[in-house]
Protein backbone atom coordinates (compact mmCIF):
# COMPACT_ATOMS: atom_id res chain seq x y z
CA UNK A 1 0.00 0.00 0.00
CA UNK A 2 3.14 2.45 0.69
CA UNK A 3 3.03 3.58 -3.18
CA UNK A 4 -0.53 5.21 -2.58
CA UNK A 5 0.95 7.57 0.58
CA UNK A 6 -1.19 10.14 2.18
CA UNK A 7 0.45 12.85 0.20
CA UNK A 8 0.71 11.48 -3.23
CA UNK A 9 -2.98 11.14 -3.00
CA UNK A 10 -3.20 14.51 -1.75
CA UNK A 11 -1.57 15.78 -5.01
CA UNK A 12 -3.40 13.66 -6.94
CA UNK A 13 -6.60 14.93 -5.88
CA UNK A 14 -5.44 18.55 -5.35
CA UNK A 15 -2.85 18.77 -7.87
CA UNK A 16 -0.50 22.24 -7.39
CA UNK A 17 0.25 24.17 -10.01
CA UNK A 18 -2.67 22.72 -12.21
CA UNK A 19 -4.17 24.85 -15.10
CA UNK A 20 -2.87 27.49 -17.48
CA UNK A 21 0.01 30.14 -17.51
CA UNK A 22 -1.13 33.06 -19.25
CA UNK A 23 2.29 34.57 -19.71
CA UNK A 24 4.22 31.54 -19.97
CA UNK A 25 6.98 31.74 -23.10
CA UNK A 26 7.54 28.07 -23.23
CA UNK A 27 6.03 25.32 -23.51
CA UNK A 28 5.64 21.75 -24.07
CA UNK A 29 3.58 18.27 -24.61
CA UNK A 30 4.47 14.57 -23.89
CA UNK A 31 2.40 11.57 -24.56
CA UNK A 32 2.63 8.14 -22.48
CA UNK A 33 1.08 6.05 -25.53
CA UNK A 34 0.97 2.89 -24.11
CA UNK A 35 -1.81 4.14 -20.90
CA UNK A 36 -2.95 7.37 -22.92
CA UNK A 37 -1.46 9.32 -20.12
CA UNK A 38 -0.61 13.58 -21.41
CA UNK A 39 1.07 16.19 -19.85
CA UNK A 40 1.25 19.63 -20.79
CA UNK A 41 3.76 22.39 -19.39
CA UNK A 42 3.53 25.75 -19.53
CA UNK A 43 6.80 27.55 -18.06
CA UNK A 44 7.48 31.46 -17.79
CA UNK A 45 11.32 31.51 -17.92
CA UNK A 46 12.83 34.98 -16.51
CA UNK A 47 16.33 36.23 -17.06
CA UNK A 48 18.54 35.88 -20.53
CA UNK A 49 22.01 36.50 -21.39
CA UNK A 50 24.21 37.23 -18.22
CA UNK A 51 21.10 36.89 -15.79
CA UNK A 52 20.82 33.76 -14.43
CA UNK A 53 17.76 32.15 -16.50
CA UNK A 54 15.21 31.22 -13.87
CA UNK A 55 11.53 29.54 -13.43
CA UNK A 56 9.08 31.96 -12.32
CA UNK A 57 6.31 30.21 -12.66
CA UNK A 58 5.01 27.33 -13.91
CA UNK A 59 1.67 25.38 -14.89
CA UNK A 60 0.87 21.65 -15.84
CA UNK A 61 -2.52 20.06 -17.60
CA UNK A 62 -3.32 16.98 -18.72
CA UNK A 63 -4.35 13.40 -17.40
CA UNK A 64 -2.74 10.74 -16.06
CA UNK A 65 -2.49 8.28 -12.93
CA UNK A 66 -1.81 9.37 -9.42
CA UNK A 67 2.00 8.71 -9.70
CA UNK A 68 1.65 10.73 -13.02
CA UNK A 69 -0.19 13.51 -11.44
CA UNK A 70 1.38 13.65 -8.06
CA UNK A 71 5.15 13.49 -9.69
CA UNK A 72 3.87 16.35 -11.96
CA UNK A 73 2.21 18.16 -8.80
CA UNK A 74 5.52 17.63 -6.55
CA UNK A 75 7.63 18.94 -9.51
CA UNK A 76 6.11 21.98 -10.22
CA UNK A 77 6.64 22.93 -6.84
CA UNK A 78 10.04 22.12 -6.63
CA UNK A 79 11.56 23.64 -9.99
CA UNK A 80 9.08 27.20 -9.53
CA UNK A 81 12.41 29.47 -8.91
CA UNK A 82 15.06 27.41 -9.76
CA UNK A 83 17.86 27.99 -12.37
CA UNK A 84 17.06 26.12 -15.61
CA UNK A 85 20.42 24.40 -15.78
CA UNK A 86 19.83 23.14 -12.12
CA UNK A 87 16.12 21.78 -13.74
CA UNK A 88 18.16 20.24 -16.57
CA UNK A 89 20.54 17.91 -13.86
CA UNK A 90 17.14 16.27 -12.08
CA UNK A 91 17.17 12.59 -12.55
CA UNK A 92 14.60 9.79 -11.70
CA UNK A 93 16.58 9.24 -8.56
CA UNK A 94 14.97 13.15 -7.56
CA UNK A 95 11.25 12.53 -9.00
CA UNK A 96 11.36 9.26 -6.91
CA UNK A 97 12.97 10.89 -3.83
CA UNK A 98 10.00 13.41 -4.38
CA UNK A 99 7.54 11.11 -4.20
CA UNK A 100 9.16 8.92 -1.43
CA UNK A 101 8.99 5.77 -2.67
CA UNK A 102 10.83 3.80 -5.62
CA UNK A 103 8.67 2.80 -8.31
CA UNK A 104 8.78 -0.78 -10.57
CA UNK A 105 9.80 -0.53 -13.99
CA UNK A 106 6.45 -0.62 -15.18
CA UNK A 107 5.47 2.96 -13.77
CA UNK A 108 9.12 4.53 -13.60
CA UNK A 109 7.30 5.98 -17.39
CA UNK A 110 4.33 7.60 -15.45
CA UNK A 111 6.85 9.38 -12.72
CA UNK A 112 9.20 10.95 -15.14
CA UNK A 113 6.98 12.13 -17.96
CA UNK A 114 6.34 15.55 -16.07
CA UNK A 115 9.91 15.71 -15.39
CA UNK A 116 10.84 15.62 -19.04
CA UNK A 117 8.08 17.49 -20.31
CA UNK A 118 10.15 19.95 -18.32
CA UNK A 119 13.24 19.25 -20.11
CA UNK A 120 11.89 19.33 -22.89
CA UNK A 121 10.28 23.15 -22.68
CA UNK A 122 13.39 24.46 -21.43
CA UNK A 123 15.45 22.48 -24.34
CA UNK A 124 13.29 24.24 -26.88
CA UNK A 125 14.00 27.69 -25.51
CA UNK A 126 17.24 27.46 -26.54
CA UNK B 1 -19.38 -31.80 -16.23
CA UNK B 2 -17.51 -28.52 -17.38
CA UNK B 3 -15.56 -27.57 -13.85
CA UNK B 4 -13.22 -24.88 -13.61
CA UNK B 5 -12.42 -25.52 -10.16
CA UNK B 6 -11.19 -28.51 -10.72
CA UNK B 7 -9.74 -27.22 -14.64
CA UNK B 8 -7.42 -24.71 -12.56
CA UNK B 9 -5.48 -27.88 -10.95
CA UNK B 10 -4.04 -28.75 -15.01
CA UNK B 11 -2.42 -25.01 -14.66
CA UNK B 12 0.78 -24.90 -12.61
CA UNK B 13 1.02 -20.92 -12.42
CA UNK B 14 -2.49 -21.35 -10.51
CA UNK B 15 -0.52 -22.77 -7.56
CA UNK B 16 2.29 -20.87 -7.13
CA UNK B 17 1.11 -18.09 -4.66
CA UNK B 18 2.89 -14.48 -4.37
CA UNK B 19 3.26 -12.72 -0.88
CA UNK B 20 1.41 -15.86 0.57
CA UNK B 21 -1.45 -15.25 -1.35
CA UNK B 22 -2.95 -17.22 -4.28
CA UNK B 23 -3.22 -15.49 -7.91
CA UNK B 24 -6.00 -14.49 -9.39
CA UNK B 25 -5.11 -14.41 -13.12
CA UNK B 26 -7.49 -12.34 -15.32
CA UNK B 27 -5.78 -11.21 -18.13
CA UNK B 28 -6.31 -14.52 -20.62
CA UNK B 29 -7.14 -12.07 -23.29
CA UNK B 30 -3.87 -10.86 -23.46
CA UNK B 31 -2.45 -14.42 -22.84
CA UNK B 32 -4.00 -17.65 -21.75
CA UNK B 33 -1.94 -19.68 -19.05
CA UNK B 34 -0.76 -22.82 -20.16
CA UNK B 35 -1.82 -26.50 -18.69
CA UNK B 36 0.46 -28.55 -18.23
CA UNK B 37 -0.27 -31.45 -21.24
CA UNK B 38 1.32 -28.38 -23.48
CA UNK B 39 4.30 -28.11 -21.13
CA UNK B 40 5.31 -31.53 -21.13
CA UNK B 41 4.55 -31.73 -24.95
CA UNK B 42 6.73 -28.96 -25.85
CA UNK B 43 9.36 -30.22 -23.15
CA UNK B 44 9.20 -33.77 -24.63
CA UNK B 45 10.30 -32.73 -27.93
CA UNK B 46 13.41 -31.27 -26.47
CA UNK B 47 14.51 -33.51 -24.40
CA UNK B 48 13.38 -36.99 -26.41
CA UNK B 49 13.25 -35.95 -30.76
CA UNK B 50 14.81 -32.49 -30.87
CA UNK B 51 15.64 -32.36 -34.84
CA UNK B 52 14.77 -30.28 -37.75
CA UNK B 53 11.47 -31.28 -39.62
CA UNK B 54 11.22 -32.10 -43.04
CA UNK B 55 14.55 -33.09 -44.12
CA UNK B 56 15.72 -35.47 -42.00
CA UNK B 57 15.40 -39.41 -43.30
CA UNK B 58 16.90 -40.77 -39.71
CA UNK B 59 14.30 -41.49 -36.78
CA UNK B 60 13.81 -38.27 -34.94
CA UNK B 61 13.60 -35.98 -37.59
CA UNK B 62 10.58 -38.26 -38.89
CA UNK B 63 9.02 -38.03 -35.21
CA UNK B 64 9.54 -34.16 -35.06
CA UNK B 65 7.95 -34.14 -38.80
CA UNK B 66 5.04 -36.49 -38.10
CA UNK B 67 4.11 -34.62 -34.36
CA UNK B 68 4.53 -31.17 -36.69
CA UNK B 69 1.82 -32.07 -39.31
CA UNK B 70 0.04 -33.11 -36.57
CA UNK B 71 -0.65 -30.28 -35.04
CA UNK B 72 -1.57 -28.87 -38.39
CA UNK B 73 -4.20 -31.93 -38.72
CA UNK B 74 -5.76 -31.48 -35.17
CA UNK B 75 -6.07 -27.13 -35.81
CA UNK B 76 -7.72 -27.55 -39.05
CA UNK B 77 -10.13 -30.26 -37.80
CA UNK B 78 -10.92 -28.46 -34.53
CA UNK B 79 -11.70 -24.63 -37.26
CA UNK B 80 -13.45 -27.20 -39.60
CA UNK B 81 -10.99 -26.31 -42.40
CA UNK B 82 -11.16 -28.55 -45.63
CA UNK B 83 -8.08 -30.14 -44.99
CA UNK B 84 -4.37 -29.40 -42.70
CA UNK B 85 -2.99 -27.71 -45.93
CA UNK B 86 -5.13 -25.21 -45.41
CA UNK B 87 -3.42 -24.12 -42.62
CA UNK B 88 -0.34 -21.72 -41.99
CA UNK B 89 1.57 -21.67 -39.16
CA UNK B 90 2.81 -17.76 -38.55
CA UNK B 91 4.36 -15.92 -35.78
CA UNK B 92 1.01 -14.69 -34.41
CA UNK B 93 -1.82 -13.28 -35.48
CA UNK B 94 0.06 -10.24 -36.63
CA UNK B 95 2.04 -12.24 -39.20
CA UNK B 96 -1.15 -14.01 -40.10
CA UNK B 97 -2.48 -10.42 -41.38
CA UNK B 98 0.76 -9.46 -42.73
CA UNK B 99 1.04 -12.20 -44.57
CA UNK B 100 -2.53 -11.51 -46.01
CA UNK B 101 -1.43 -7.60 -46.43
CA UNK B 102 1.40 -8.88 -48.16
CA UNK B 103 0.92 -11.49 -50.38
CA UNK B 104 -2.59 -10.93 -51.78
CA UNK B 105 -2.59 -7.17 -51.87
CA UNK B 106 0.56 -5.48 -53.14
CA UNK B 107 0.35 -8.14 -56.01
CA UNK B 108 -3.27 -7.18 -56.81
CA UNK B 109 -4.46 -3.42 -56.52
CA UNK B 110 -6.27 -1.70 -58.93
CA UNK B 111 -6.59 2.28 -58.43
CA UNK B 112 -9.71 3.18 -57.05
CA UNK B 113 -9.73 -0.35 -55.07
CA UNK B 114 -10.32 0.21 -51.07
CA UNK B 115 -10.20 -1.46 -48.11
CA UNK B 116 -12.73 -1.40 -45.30
CA UNK B 117 -11.95 -2.18 -41.69
CA UNK B 118 -13.76 -1.39 -38.42
CA UNK B 119 -12.87 0.71 -35.41
CA UNK B 120 -12.89 -1.67 -32.73
CA UNK B 121 -10.30 -3.70 -34.18
CA UNK B 122 -6.71 -5.03 -32.40
CA UNK B 123 -4.33 -2.82 -34.28
CA UNK B 124 -2.84 -5.85 -36.07
CA UNK B 125 -6.11 -5.59 -38.23
CA UNK B 126 -6.03 -1.91 -38.41
CA UNK B 127 -1.97 -0.53 -39.11
CA UNK B 128 -1.19 -3.20 -41.98
CA UNK B 129 -4.22 -2.18 -43.97
CA UNK B 130 -3.86 1.73 -42.88
CA UNK B 131 0.17 1.19 -43.80
CA UNK B 132 -0.68 -0.43 -46.98
CA UNK B 133 -3.33 2.31 -48.14
CA UNK B 134 -0.33 4.92 -47.41
CA UNK B 135 2.18 2.70 -48.94
CA UNK B 136 -0.07 2.22 -52.21
CA UNK B 137 -2.20 5.54 -52.08
CA UNK B 138 -5.65 3.68 -51.42
CA UNK B 139 -8.43 4.49 -49.27
CA UNK B 140 -9.05 2.49 -45.83
CA UNK B 141 -12.63 3.18 -44.69
CA UNK B 142 -13.70 2.46 -41.24
CA UNK B 143 -16.86 0.54 -40.58
CA UNK B 144 -18.14 2.20 -37.02
CA UNK B 145 -20.50 0.74 -34.21
CA UNK B 146 -23.73 1.59 -32.53
CA UNK B 147 -23.69 3.24 -28.94
CA UNK B 148 -24.10 -0.54 -27.86
CA UNK B 149 -21.50 -1.29 -29.13
CA UNK B 150 -22.28 -3.59 -31.63
CA UNK B 151 -21.26 -2.84 -35.54
CA UNK B 152 -23.59 -0.54 -37.39
CA UNK B 153 -24.74 -2.67 -40.10
CA UNK B 154 -27.09 -0.06 -41.48
CA UNK B 155 -23.53 1.60 -42.88
CA UNK B 156 -22.19 -1.65 -44.46
CA UNK B 157 -23.92 -0.83 -47.63
CA UNK B 158 -22.53 2.26 -47.98
CA UNK B 159 -18.96 0.99 -47.16
CA UNK B 160 -18.97 -2.13 -49.93
CA UNK B 161 -18.66 -1.63 -53.16
CA UNK B 162 -17.58 -3.27 -56.52
CA UNK B 163 -13.98 -1.56 -55.77
CA UNK B 164 -13.51 -3.20 -52.26
CA UNK B 165 -10.74 -5.22 -52.26
CA UNK B 166 -11.25 -6.37 -48.84
CA UNK B 167 -13.14 -6.49 -45.54
CA UNK B 168 -11.01 -6.79 -42.31
CA UNK B 169 -13.22 -7.59 -38.95
CA UNK B 170 -12.44 -9.05 -35.72
CA UNK B 171 -14.43 -12.18 -34.83
CA UNK B 172 -14.87 -11.16 -31.17
CA UNK B 173 -13.23 -7.73 -29.68
CA UNK B 174 -10.90 -7.73 -27.16
CA UNK B 175 -12.12 -4.15 -25.65
CA UNK B 176 -15.75 -4.30 -25.76
CA UNK B 177 -16.08 -8.00 -25.52
CA UNK B 178 -18.70 -7.81 -28.35
CA UNK B 179 -19.12 -10.97 -30.35
CA UNK B 180 -19.78 -10.02 -34.28
CA UNK B 181 -21.93 -12.38 -36.53
CA UNK B 182 -19.55 -13.11 -38.83
CA UNK B 183 -21.62 -15.88 -41.23
CA UNK B 184 -24.47 -12.44 -41.67
CA UNK B 185 -21.07 -10.26 -42.29
CA UNK B 186 -19.91 -12.57 -44.94
CA UNK B 187 -22.76 -13.11 -46.32
CA UNK B 188 -23.85 -9.18 -46.46
CA UNK B 189 -20.42 -8.48 -47.96
CA UNK B 190 -20.75 -11.38 -50.65
CA UNK B 191 -23.82 -9.76 -51.60
CA UNK B 192 -22.64 -6.40 -52.28
CA UNK B 193 -19.40 -7.43 -54.04
CA UNK B 194 -18.83 -11.30 -54.55
CA UNK B 195 -15.16 -10.50 -55.38
CA UNK B 196 -14.20 -8.41 -52.28
CA UNK B 197 -12.05 -10.69 -49.49
CA UNK B 198 -12.91 -11.15 -46.05
CA UNK B 199 -10.43 -11.44 -43.25
CA UNK B 200 -11.37 -12.46 -40.05
CA UNK B 201 -9.61 -12.10 -37.26
CA UNK B 202 -10.31 -14.77 -34.44
CA UNK B 203 -7.40 -13.95 -32.36
CA UNK B 204 -10.39 -13.74 -29.54
CA UNK B 205 -12.76 -16.21 -31.06
CA UNK B 206 -10.93 -19.25 -31.47
CA UNK B 207 -9.94 -19.63 -27.88
CA UNK B 208 -13.55 -19.02 -26.64
CA UNK B 209 -16.12 -20.60 -28.96
CA UNK B 210 -17.11 -22.99 -31.63
CA UNK B 211 -15.69 -21.85 -35.29
CA UNK B 212 -16.44 -23.78 -38.12
CA UNK B 213 -14.58 -21.35 -40.74
CA UNK B 214 -16.73 -23.38 -43.41
CA UNK B 215 -20.13 -21.95 -41.94
CA UNK B 216 -18.64 -18.18 -41.88
CA UNK B 217 -17.55 -18.16 -45.32
CA UNK B 218 -14.59 -16.30 -45.09
CA UNK B 219 -11.48 -16.20 -47.20
CA UNK B 220 -9.01 -15.63 -44.23
CA UNK B 221 -9.12 -16.34 -40.90
CA UNK B 222 -6.01 -15.64 -38.13
CA UNK B 223 -5.79 -16.57 -34.56
CA UNK B 224 -2.80 -17.66 -32.16
CA UNK B 225 -1.80 -20.11 -30.00
CA UNK B 226 -0.86 -18.12 -26.61
CA UNK B 227 -4.28 -16.73 -26.52
CA UNK B 228 -5.55 -20.62 -26.60
CA UNK B 229 -3.30 -22.46 -23.94
CA UNK B 230 -0.92 -22.69 -26.68
CA UNK B 231 3.17 -21.27 -26.48
CA UNK B 232 3.54 -17.89 -27.64
CA UNK B 233 5.44 -17.50 -31.08
CA UNK B 234 3.04 -19.19 -33.07
CA UNK B 235 0.30 -17.92 -35.08
CA UNK B 236 -2.14 -19.29 -37.84
CA UNK B 237 -3.72 -18.30 -40.69
CA UNK B 238 -6.45 -20.15 -42.21
CA UNK B 239 -7.36 -19.58 -45.93
CA UNK B 240 -9.08 -21.85 -48.74
CA UNK B 241 -7.10 -24.03 -50.75
CA UNK B 242 -7.57 -22.33 -54.07
CA UNK B 243 -6.77 -18.78 -52.75
CA UNK B 244 -4.04 -19.99 -51.14
CA UNK B 245 -2.25 -21.65 -53.70
CA UNK B 246 -2.66 -18.31 -55.92
CA UNK B 247 -1.05 -16.47 -53.24
CA UNK B 248 2.94 -14.92 -53.47
CA UNK B 249 4.66 -16.08 -50.79
CA UNK B 250 5.56 -13.47 -48.09
CA UNK B 251 8.76 -14.82 -46.59
CA UNK B 252 11.79 -16.47 -48.62
CA UNK B 253 14.06 -19.09 -48.01
CA UNK B 254 14.38 -22.43 -46.45
CA UNK B 255 11.65 -25.13 -46.44
CA UNK B 256 9.43 -22.50 -48.83
CA UNK B 257 11.28 -23.80 -52.26
CA UNK B 258 11.39 -27.11 -54.01
CA UNK B 259 13.90 -25.85 -56.82
CA UNK B 260 16.27 -23.39 -56.32
CA UNK B 261 18.54 -22.48 -59.75
CA UNK B 262 20.95 -19.64 -59.77
CA UNK B 263 18.32 -17.34 -62.21
CA UNK B 264 14.70 -18.61 -60.49
CA UNK B 265 13.22 -20.18 -57.80
CA UNK B 266 9.89 -22.92 -57.28
CA UNK B 267 8.06 -22.66 -54.65
CA UNK B 268 6.40 -25.03 -52.95
CA UNK B 269 2.61 -25.63 -52.61
CA UNK B 270 0.36 -24.07 -49.89
CA UNK B 271 1.54 -24.05 -46.85
CA UNK B 272 4.98 -24.71 -46.84
CA UNK B 273 5.64 -22.02 -49.35
CA UNK B 274 4.27 -19.44 -46.43
CA UNK B 275 6.62 -21.35 -44.35
CA UNK B 276 10.14 -19.84 -44.68
CA UNK B 277 13.09 -20.98 -42.59
CA UNK B 278 12.96 -23.48 -39.93
CA UNK B 279 9.70 -22.63 -37.87
CA UNK B 280 9.01 -22.93 -34.19
CA UNK B 281 8.73 -26.79 -34.40
CA UNK B 282 8.25 -27.24 -30.02
CA UNK B 283 5.64 -24.24 -30.39
CA UNK B 284 3.62 -25.82 -33.59
CA UNK B 285 3.94 -29.52 -31.42
CA UNK B 286 3.01 -27.99 -28.19
CA UNK B 287 0.09 -25.97 -29.70
CA UNK B 288 -1.54 -29.44 -31.01
CA UNK B 289 -1.51 -30.02 -27.29
CA UNK B 290 -3.40 -27.04 -26.49
CA UNK B 291 -5.90 -27.91 -29.23
CA UNK B 292 -6.28 -31.66 -28.14
CA UNK B 293 -6.72 -29.96 -24.34
CA UNK B 294 -9.47 -27.67 -25.41
CA UNK B 295 -11.34 -30.47 -27.42
CA UNK B 296 -11.46 -32.57 -25.12
CA UNK B 297 -12.82 -29.85 -22.66
CA UNK B 298 -15.42 -29.66 -25.69
CA UNK B 299 -16.13 -25.51 -27.03
CA UNK B 300 -19.49 -24.83 -26.90
CA UNK B 301 -18.55 -25.87 -22.80
CA UNK B 302 -16.30 -23.23 -22.92
CA UNK B 303 -18.50 -20.92 -24.88
CA UNK B 304 -21.94 -21.65 -21.84
CA UNK B 305 -18.78 -21.45 -18.70
CA UNK B 306 -17.84 -18.27 -19.92
CA UNK B 307 -21.17 -16.69 -20.94
CA UNK B 308 -22.18 -17.14 -17.81
CA UNK B 309 -19.49 -15.97 -15.80
CA UNK B 310 -20.32 -12.74 -17.72
CA UNK B 311 -23.79 -12.84 -16.70
CA UNK B 312 -22.35 -13.34 -12.74
CA UNK B 313 -19.67 -10.45 -13.69
CA UNK B 314 -22.20 -7.72 -15.05
CA UNK B 315 -25.19 -8.36 -12.16
CA UNK B 316 -21.58 -7.85 -9.52
CA UNK B 317 -20.65 -4.81 -11.30
CA UNK B 318 -24.43 -3.43 -11.41
CA UNK B 319 -24.80 -4.28 -7.61
CA UNK B 320 -21.84 -2.71 -6.97
CA UNK B 321 -22.17 0.91 -8.40
CA UNK B 322 -19.08 3.13 -9.16
CA UNK B 323 -18.19 0.90 -12.35
CA UNK B 324 -18.61 0.63 -15.82
CA UNK B 325 -18.00 -1.18 -18.41
CA UNK B 326 -17.86 -0.55 -21.90
CA UNK B 327 -19.78 -2.97 -24.85
CA UNK B 328 -23.18 -4.78 -24.93
CA UNK B 329 -24.76 -5.31 -21.69
CA UNK B 330 -25.96 -8.79 -23.25
CA UNK B 331 -24.13 -12.03 -22.26
CA UNK B 332 -25.19 -13.82 -25.23
CA UNK B 333 -23.34 -11.12 -27.53
CA UNK B 334 -20.42 -10.87 -25.10
CA UNK B 335 -17.05 -12.85 -24.36
CA UNK B 336 -15.52 -12.87 -21.17
CA UNK B 337 -13.97 -9.20 -21.48
CA UNK B 338 -14.53 -6.28 -19.35
CA UNK B 339 -13.25 -2.94 -20.13
CA UNK B 340 -13.96 -1.48 -16.79
CA UNK B 341 -13.94 2.62 -15.73
CA UNK B 342 -14.04 3.53 -11.70
CA UNK B 343 -14.92 6.97 -10.94
CA UNK B 344 -11.91 9.17 -10.20
CA UNK B 345 -9.57 6.19 -10.55
CA UNK B 346 -7.04 5.76 -13.35
CA UNK B 347 -6.98 2.14 -14.90
CA UNK B 348 -3.06 2.02 -13.80
CA UNK B 349 -3.71 2.89 -10.57
CA UNK B 350 -6.84 0.06 -10.59
CA UNK B 351 -4.21 -2.68 -12.06
CA UNK B 352 -1.55 -1.34 -9.86
CA UNK B 353 -3.95 -1.52 -6.08
CA UNK B 354 -5.61 -4.83 -7.56
CA UNK B 355 -1.94 -6.23 -7.96
CA UNK B 356 -1.18 -5.95 -4.58
CA UNK B 357 -4.32 -8.33 -3.86
CA UNK B 358 -3.06 -10.47 -6.27
CA UNK B 359 -5.13 -9.48 -8.88
CA UNK B 360 -4.01 -9.39 -12.40
CA UNK B 361 -5.48 -6.87 -14.95
CA UNK B 362 -4.20 -5.74 -17.64
CA UNK B 363 -4.51 -1.14 -17.89
CA UNK B 364 -4.23 0.66 -21.02
CA UNK B 365 -5.92 0.65 -24.44
CA UNK B 366 -5.24 -2.79 -25.23
CA UNK B 367 -3.52 -2.34 -28.49
CA UNK B 368 -7.23 -0.76 -29.83
CA UNK B 369 -6.36 3.26 -29.75
CA UNK B 370 -8.78 4.58 -32.68
CA UNK B 371 -11.36 2.28 -30.59
CA UNK B 372 -10.86 4.48 -27.40
CA UNK B 373 -10.46 7.70 -29.29
CA UNK B 374 -13.39 7.21 -31.04
CA UNK B 375 -15.30 6.68 -27.35
CA UNK B 376 -13.57 9.56 -25.60
CA UNK B 377 -11.96 6.93 -23.32
CA UNK B 378 -8.10 7.70 -22.90
CA UNK B 379 -7.84 4.13 -21.53
CA UNK B 380 -9.66 1.42 -19.24
CA UNK B 381 -8.47 -1.41 -16.73
CA UNK B 382 -9.27 -5.19 -18.26
CA UNK B 383 -10.94 -8.44 -16.65
CA UNK B 384 -10.77 -11.14 -18.82
CA UNK B 385 -11.48 -14.92 -17.95
CA UNK B 386 -11.13 -18.44 -19.31
CA UNK B 387 -11.65 -21.86 -18.72
CA UNK B 388 -9.88 -21.83 -15.57
CA UNK B 389 -11.98 -18.26 -14.44
CA UNK B 390 -14.63 -19.01 -11.38
CA UNK B 391 -17.26 -16.61 -10.19
CA UNK B 392 -14.92 -16.95 -6.74
CA UNK B 393 -12.29 -15.14 -8.95
CA UNK B 394 -14.53 -12.40 -9.80
CA UNK B 395 -15.78 -12.20 -6.07
CA UNK B 396 -11.84 -11.47 -5.46
CA UNK B 397 -12.29 -8.82 -8.11
CA UNK B 398 -15.04 -7.03 -6.98
CA UNK B 399 -13.42 -6.75 -3.40
CA UNK B 400 -10.12 -5.56 -4.81
CA UNK B 401 -12.33 -3.05 -7.19
CA UNK B 402 -13.86 -1.94 -3.79
CA UNK B 403 -10.80 -0.90 -2.61
CA UNK B 404 -10.15 1.00 -5.37
CA UNK B 405 -13.22 2.77 -4.70
CA UNK B 406 -12.72 3.80 -1.59
CA UNK B 407 -9.27 5.39 -1.94
CA UNK B 408 -10.39 7.43 -5.26
CA UNK B 409 -13.98 7.33 -5.09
Amino acid sequence: MDLYREVILDHYKHPRNFGHLSGANVTSEEINVSCGDRIVIEIAVHGSGKTPRVIADIRFSGEGCAINQASASMLTEKVKGMDVGAVMKLTLDDVQSLLGTTLTPSRVKCAVLPLEAIQKAIVSLK
Amino acid sequence: MFDAQSIQKDFPQLRRNIHGKRIVYLDSTATSLKPTAVIRKEDDYYKRYTANVFRGIYTTSEEATAEYERARALTAAFIHAGSPEEIVFTRNTSESINLVAYSLLTHDLSPGDHIVTTIMEHHSNFVPWQQLGAERNIAVDIWGITPQGTLNFADLEKLVTRKTKLLAVTAASNVLGTINPVSKIVRAVKQLNPKCFVLVDAAQAVPHMPVDVAEWGADFVAFSSHKMLGPTGIGVLWGTQDVLDTLHPFLFGGEMISEVHVDRTVFKSAPHKFEAGTPHIAGVIGFGAAVEYLSALGMQHVRDHEEKLVSYAMKQFDRMGGVTYLGPNDARIRGGVFALQVKGAHPHDIAQLLNEDNVFVRAGNHCAMPLHESLGVPSTARASFYVYTTEKDIDALIVSLQKVKNMFG
